[in-house]
C-alpha cells in the first residue's frame, strides 16, 4: 500500500515514549474499543505512563492522555473508556462518543479482542460510521493462538475497508507496524474506504437532506452524516445536544479545552 | 435545498425535519440499522476467524463453571478472601513489631540527643513526640499489611477474578433493587472508595448509580484494612492459642467485610424503596478471560500506585494529627491536659457506644483521613501522658486492656465503627463532584455516621444486657 517500503520498515522507525509531555503535539490519536480489550495496556506501552490496567471491563471511566513520538512526529494519545456501542447513554460511553465526534482526532485506533472479534466488530462498524480515519488493532493475538483461533487480517482489512493490524500489546508484538500504519493513514498514504450501512434510496436521501441542514446550522461540524442518522433514529441525547447548543459549543471548544486539561485529566485518570 | 439559504435556521427546524422524514422511512428502519450492523459484523468475523480447536475444551469455561457455579461460587470466594487476609496477618505481624521497635528506638535516641544539646523541651516534644511519633505509628501499623495485601489483591484483579465476584453477587443486588454492576463498583471500593464512586459511571440509570455511590463506603478501603487487620490481630485473636490466633484474626476481618457487604445490600434495599424508588434494570456483564498476571505490573501497581500512595496520604495526615495531639496533651489547665478534659467530656457518649472518650477524640482529630483513626488513637493514649511506656504492638494490648479497661467489646465496636463511619474527606469530595449535589454528599455522611452510631450502640447495649461486657 505504501510507495516506498523502506520508509515504513519497522527497523527504520523510532518510538520515543513521551509520558505526560503533551503540551506540543502534531497529531491526536484516539484509542477506542470494547471494555477489557487492552486499550490501557497499549496506551502504557506507547506512552511509558502507568495508567492503571486491570483485567475487568469498565476500569477506565474517564479518558487519559499521554504522548509518544514516532518518526519525529509527536502524537497525543487519548485512551477512551471501553464501550460496546456508541448508541446508549451511560456516562462512560458518552465520554468515548463525544471524543470521537468532537475531539477531531486525526485517527481512531479501535482496539479489538482477537478472541471475540464478532462482538468487537459492532463497535468498529459504528466508529467507521463517524470517521474515515480508522485503524483496527486486533489485540490479544497470543491469547487467540492459545485458544486455537486464526485471524485472517487481510480478509478483515478488505471487508472493512480499513487497515487491520494484529498486535499483542502486552509484549509489544506488532506495535511498530501499528505505529507506521497510524502515520500513513493520517498522511494519506493509506486510503481508507470504511464500510457504511447504505440502506434504501429513501434512507440515503433523508440522511443527505438532514446533514445538509446540520452543516448549515453548525459550520465546520464533522460527522454531520452520523448525526443525521442519529436524529432520524430519534436519539434523545443528540436531540438535546443540538437544541441546547452543546453540539456547537463542543465543536468550538474541544481543541482548546483539550490543550488546557490534558495534563490534568491524565493525572486524574491515573487512579 | 432552500433551507441552506435560510439564515434563521434553528435546531427546532432540524428536529421537525427529522420527525417528518422518520415515518417515510418506515417503522422497521431502526431495527434495520441495528440488524444490518450485527449481520455485517457476523459476516466479516466468520470470514476472518478460523478455529482449529474444539471449543468444548475451553479451559476458561471449565474454570468458570466451578468459580461462578451457584453452589461453589460463594464458598470459593469466601475461601479466597479468607486466604488473602490470613496470609496478610501472618506475614505482617513480625515486620510490624520490628518496625515499631526500630522507629520508637529512634524517637528515644533522637529526643535524648536534642535534650543533651540543650534544645528547649517543647521543640523536642513537638517534633519527636508529636509529629515524628504520628508518622512512626502510621508506618508501623499500616505499611507491613499493605505491602502484603495489595500485591495479593492485585493478582486477583489481574487474573480477572473481580468480574466473577460481581457475577456471583448479582442476584443479591437485584433483590436489593440495585444494579448488578454495583457489585463491581463495590469490589473497586475495596481498593479505594473514592475510586469506587468514580467507577459507578458504568451504571446507566441515575437512580441505581446514586445508590451505588451512597453505599460504596460500606466496604473497607485499602486505607482501612490495615487498621482492621491490626485490631483483629492484637485484640480479637490474642486470647486464643498462638496456632488458632491467625485463623481467628483472618476470620474476624472476613466477618467485618461480610458485615460491610450486608450493610451495602441493606442500605441499597432501603434506599430503593424510599428515597430512590424503582426497579432494578437488566444488564450484561462480560466475564473476561483469565490472564496470567504480569509480575512486573503487579509489583508496580501494588507497591507504587497503592502502597506508596496510601501510605503517603496517611503520613501527610498523621504528621499534623500528631502535632495537634501533642499540643492538646501538653497544655495544662488546673493540673490536667486539654486532651484529658476533652476525652473525659466525650467519655460518657463513647461508653454508650462501647468505645471511650479517647477513641472519639482520635476520631475527631482524624476526620480528614479517617483511615488513621487507630494510629491517632494510639497517639492520644501515648502522647498525653496516659501511657508512659513506648510499647511494641504486643505490649500495647496489655496496656490498653490493663490500664484503660479495653474489652473484646471495645475492639469489636471499634472495628464496626471504622467500617461504618463517614467516608474520608476525599471520598466525600468525589461524591460531591460526581453527583454535583451537596445534598447527596451530605446524605452519604448522615447515613454512614448514623449507622455507625446506631450499630455500635446496639452491640454495646446487647453485650451489656447479656452481661458479657
Amino acid at each position: 500500500m505504501s510507495s516506498n517500503p523502506c520508509e515504513t520498515c519497522p527497523a527504520n522507525a523510532q518510538l520515543a515514549q513521551m509520558g505526560l509531555k503533551i503540551e506540543k503535539f502534531d497529531r491526536i490519536v484516539a484509542l477506542a474499543g470494547n471494555p477489557n480489550t487492552g486499550k490501557s495496556t497499549l496506551f502504557n506501552t506507547l506512552t511509558g505512563l502507568n495508567q492503571h490496567t486491570g483485567n475487568w471491563p469498565g476500569k477506565t471511566v474517564t479518558r487519559a492522555e499521554g504522548g509518544y513520538e514516532f518518526n519525529k512526529i509527536r502524537y497525543k494519545l487519548v485512551d477512551l473508556p471501553g464501550t460496546y456501542s456508541l448508541l446508549s447513554a451511560s456516562q462512560d460511553e458518552e465520554v468515548a462518543r463525544n471524543f470521537i465526534l468532537f475531539g477531531q482526532p486525526d485517527c481512531v485506533v479501535v482496539v479489538t479482542d482477537a478472541t471475540a472479534l464478532e462482538r468487537n466488530l459492532n463497535l468498529v462498524l459504528q466508529v467507521m460510521e463517524i470517521t474515515d480515519k480508522v485503524i483496527v488493532a486486533v489485540n490479544l493475538m497470543d491469547e487467540a493462538r492459545r485458544k486455537g483461533l486464526e485471524v485472517d487480517v487481510r480478509s478483515l482489512s478488505r471487508d472493512l475497508g480499513a487497515p487491520a493490524i494484529p498486535i499483542t500489546a502486552r509484549n509489544g508484538e506488532g506495535v511498530q507496524t501499528l505505529l507506521s500504519t497510524i502515520e500513513e493513514v493520517i498522511n494519506g498514504n493509506i486510503q481508507t474506504k470504511p464500510l457504511r450501512v447504505s440502506g434504501t434510496d429513501q434512507f440515503r436521501r433523508s440522511v443527505e437532506e438532514l446533514s445538509g441542514m446540520i452543516t448549515a446550522l453548525i459550520p465546520n461540524i464533522p460527522n454531520a452524516r452520523w448525526l443525521a442518522i442519529r436524529l432520524l433514529d430519534g436519539d434523545a441525547r443528540v436531540e438535546e445536544a443540538l437544541v441546547n447548543g452543546e453540539l456547537a459549543d463542543l465543536v468550538m471548544n474541544q481543541r482548546q479545552s483539550d490543550l488546557r486539561l490534558s495534563s490534568k485529566t491524565a493525572l486524574a485518570g491515573n487512579q | 435545498m432552500s433551507v441552506l439559504t435560510n439564515e434563521n435556521l434553528t435546531p427546532q427546524d432540524i428536529l421537525a425535519k427529522a420527525q417528518k422524514l422518520r415515518p417515510q422511512l418506515g417503522d422497521a428502519f431502526r431495527d434495520e440499522i441495528v440488524t444490518s450492523l450485527y449481520g455485517e459484523a457476523e459476516r466479516i468475523a466468520q470470514r476472518a476467524v478460523h478455529t482449529t480447536k474444539d471449543k468444548r475444551w475451553d479451559f476458561d469455561q471449565r474454570i468458570d463453571r466451578i468459580v461462578t457455579s451457584p453452589v461453589w461460587g460463594l464458598p470459593i470466594m469466601l475461601l479466597l478472601l479468607a486466604a488473602v487476609f490470613w496470609i496478610t496477618i501472618v506475614g505482617a505481624n513480625i515486620p510490624s513489631q520490628m518496625l515499631a521497635t526500630a522507629l520508637f528506638w529512634l524517637e528515644d535516641k533522637a529526643s535524648g540527643l536534642f535534650t543533651a544539646w540543650g534544645i528547649p523541651w517543647w521543640i523536642t516534644g513537638f517534633l519527636w513526640h508529636g509529629i515524628y511519633r504520628g508518622l512512626a505509628w502510621v508506618v508501623s501499623v499500616m505499611l507491613p499489611p499493605m505491602a502484603i495485601f495489595f500485591p495479593l489483591f492485585t493478582i486477583l484483579e489481574d487474573l480477572g477474578y473481580l468480574p466473577r465476584v460481581a457475577f456471583n453477587l448479582d442476584f443479591l443486588f437485584k433483590k436489593a433493587g440495585a444494579h448488578g454492576k454495583q457489585a463491581l463498583t463495590m469490589a473497586m471500593g475495596f481498593g479505594c472508595n473514592a475510586a469506587g464512586v468514580v467507577a459507578t459511571r458504568v451504571i446507566d440509570s441515575p437512580r441505581e448509580r446514586l445508590i451505588a455511590i451512597l453505599t460504596n463506603n460500606f466496604v473497607p478501603c485499602n486505607g482501612r484494612f490495615p487498621t482492621l487487620i491490626m485490631l483483629a490481630t492484637v485484640f480479637v485473636a490474642a486470647s486464643f492459642s498462638p496456632v488458632a490466633a491467625s485463623f481467628v484474626a483472618a476470620g474476624s476481618v472476613l466477618a467485618v467485610v461480610l458485615i460491610g457487604v450486608f450493610f451495602t445490600l441493606l442500605v441499597s434495599w432501603v434506599l430503593s424503596r424510599t428515597l430512590l424508588k424503582g426497579e432494578a434494570s437488566a444488564f450484561t456483564l462480560e466475564l473476561p478471560p483469565y490472564r496470567r498476571p504480569n509480575i512486573g505490573r503487579i509489583v508496580y501497581t501494588s507497591l507504587i500506585d497503592r502502597t506508596i500512595f496510601v501510605l503517603w496520604r496517611a503520613v501527610l495526615m498523621a504528621a499534623p494529627a500528631g502535632a495537634v495531639i501533642w499540643v492538646l496533651g501538653n497544655i495544662y489547665v488546673n493540673g490536667n491536659s486539654l486532651a484529658i478534659y476533652i476525652a473525659n467530656f466525650l467519655n460518657p457518649f463513647g461508653v454508650l457506644l462501647g468505645l471511650d472518650g479517647v477513641i472519639l477524640l482520635a476520631y475527631i482529630i482524624a476526620i480528614p483521613a479517617n483511615e488513621i483513626v487507630v494510629p491517632t488513637m494510639l497517639m492520644v493514649y501515648t502522647g498525653t501522658g496516659m501511657m508512659i511506656d513506648l510499647p511494641g504492638l504486643d505490649g500495647l494490648r496489655t496496656l490498653l486492656i490493663g490500664q484503660h479497661g479495653w474489652t473484646l467489646l471495645t475492639a469489636i465496636n471499634l472495628m464496626l465503627f471504622s467500617l461504618l463511619h463517614n467516608p474520608c474527606a476525599t471520598t466525600i469530595a468525589t461524591i460531591y463532584k460526581e453527583t454535583k449535589s451537596a445534598k447527596w454528599a451530605t446524605v452519604s455522611v448522615i447515613i454512614t455516621l448514623g449507622l455507625a452510631f446506631l450499630v455500635t450502640f446496639l452491640t454495646a447495649s446487647f453485650a451489656r444486657l447479656i452481661g458479657w461486657a
